[in-house]
């Protein structure tokens, strides 16, 4: 039955855990991502809605 | 009961469906035939083959029925009937079984003519074929009771109904195993096999009862 | 679920898993058996079952939907589920790793839980088009908690039916958490298993959050068109927060 070396054993853990921080980072990119796509809608909400004052004022 | 008659009307409308899904079953029997390069099967092989070829002809068939049914405005009718849910539920369900139990009836002595050497398997076969009936009708049942009104159903029955039949296909193909061994039925574990059948099938018949009011609410 | 509490709760995540993972590389001592591989199980153990309760857990959230009617157990269904789905995908990763490691493929079908695990997280990968393929908001929320429930009760028939099909003559290698293991490993284990339980409450959570901002973010545009006509910012297969 094959059963990984001990350097080899490292690599594998180490790339098991890294690949955990690699999803919670790509996660939180997405996260980042979400955010500033809502920031661009509210900007031009608020843009919006100042534009709107001025025309009535 | 006028349900269940009424249901089973439509099943004999659509058993203009059953030739054709025992074509399907042959035909897949061939394909193994040759797939496997084998004459024979016994054991696990032998179980897996039936029942991958009555899975899918199911599948086949649990499209046709429903897909047909909505074609023919069949579930808006019920809905304004003043009829118990439950009782659309057993119908529905006892309907299904009615329609594999015919098709297993023609299938299965096709599959034992071409595959099995000794017929003694076959009569504890039909405890098994009776559980998996089950337990795919009410499964059948509610997935294309939720499909229906999607897009897609066609896709969407078999997507969402094969993982959910694995349990239950485990247990059938381990049961039918033991049945099918080259020296004679083989009875070790039978029972327990037939027992997770059971649960499987309790479990979901559950779930069924509960839930399908709200399938059908709109 | 709101926001509240979500700076506490990430915090804790951090901590429990800084500690956690400190413990398994600084202090817990080498499994006799496997050697160093063995602490992969640390992680991928604690993110399976935290997956699985997840699963059951937008199960009950979808009876409760179904009980209520209130939209709230649907959006939280729909969250549990995705989450744990996502949590599904390192599992196997983890999973596929170890079984490389042990004995050089990257898929065994031999070990029971892993292949139960690949089914269940078919079962709920099939949750998305689902949902998509219904366009009536009401009934694909309704449909989508029937779902959760019959996917939810699932689960265990699925593990009981896969371990039993395991034939006697192959020893079961995974190292679980009951049965024999030494103080030390079970308490590192603990200290990840919450640590990973705690994760997936923060992804939750922000996750919900992110839902709300974007149900708030749609509602001021609809109040500034004054129209009907405003789009939500997430996707349309995605249930909706309120915004109030």
């Amino acid at each position: 039955m094959f059963d990984a070396t001990p350097s080899d054993a490292v690599g594998y853990v180490f790339s098991a855990y890294l690949f955990f921080l690699l999803m919670v980072l790509v996660y939180i990119a997405i996260l980042g991502a979400k955010f500033q796509r809502i920031n661009r809608e509210l900007s031009e909400l608020i843009d919006e809605l100042d534009a709107r004052e001025e025309s009535s004022v | 009961m006028a349900l269940l008659g009424k249901d089973l009307r439509t099943e004999f409308r659509t058993m203009r469906s059953l030739p054709a899904m025992v074509l399907f079953a042959v035909t897949t029997f061939i394909i193994f035939r040759y797939g496997l390069d084998r004459t024979t099967l016994s054991g696990s092989l032998a179980g897996g083959v039936l029942w991958t070829t009555l899975l899918f002809a199911a599948i086949l068939g649990i499209n046709r029925i429903f897909v047909s049914e909505l074609e023919e405005g069949g579930f808006d009718a019920i809905r304004l009937a003043p009829v118990d849910r439950t009782v659309l539920f057993t119908s529905k369900v006892a309907a299904l079984f009615i329609y594999l139990a015919v098709l297993q009836l023609i299938v299965v002595p096709v599959f034992a003519v071409f595959f099995l050497s000794d017929w003694s398997s076959l009569v504890p076969l039909v405890a098994v074929l009776v559980g998996a009936n089950l337990g795919f009708s009410v499964l059948g049942t509610l997935i294309s009771s939720m499909a229906v009104n999607s897009r897609a159903r066609d896709l969407l029955v078999p997507l969402l109904l094969l993982p959910l039949v694995v349990p239950l296909m485990i247990a059938t193909t381990a049961a039918s195993a033991g049945l099918f061994d080259a020296a004679g039925p083989d009875y070790e574990g039978f029972g327990t096999w037939l027992l997770v059948v059971g649960l499987y099938d309790g479990v979901f018949l559950l779930v069924g009862y509960a839930v399908f009011d709200f399938l059908l609410e709109d | 679920m709101t926001g509240r509490g979500l700076k506490t709760l990430s915090i804790a995540t951090v901590v429990f898993l800084m500690v956690g993972f400190a413990l398994v590389f600084l202090w817990v001592p080498m499994d006799a058996d496997q050697g160093f591989k063995q602490k992969i199980f640390y992680l991928h153990v604690p993110l399976a079952i935290v997956a699985l309760l997840g699963f059951v857990a937008g199960g009950i959230e979808g009876y409760r939907h179904l009980k209520s009617g209130d939209r709230r157990h649907d959006a939280n269904s729909y969250v549990f589920i995705h989450i744990s789905v996502t949590f599904g995908v390192a599992v196997l990763i983890t999973g596929a790793i170890w079984a490389k490691a042990s004995w050089g493929y990257w898929w065994v079908w031999d070990e029971p839980t892993l292949v139960s695990f690949l089914i269940v997280f078919l079962l709920y990968c099939t949750y998305y088009p689902f949902r998509y393929a219904i366009e009536d908001r009401d009934r694909q929320a309704r449909y989508a908690s029937v779902f959760a429930i019959t996917a939810g009760a699932f689960v265990p028939l699925n593990f009981m039916a896969v371990r039993m099909s395991e034939s006697v003559i192959h020893p079961r290698v995974f190292a679980t958490s009951e049965g024999g293991l030494p103080d030390s490993m079970l308490f590192t284990f603990l200290v990840c298993f919450i640590g990973i339980g705690l994760l997936w409450l923060t992804l939750v959570k922000t996750e919900m959050v992110g839902k709300k901002v974007s149900g708030q973010v749609s509602y001021l545009r609809r109040k500034l068109h004054d129209d009907g006509a405003g789009g939500s910012v997430g996707g349309r297969i995605a249930p909706s927060v309120e915004a109030k």
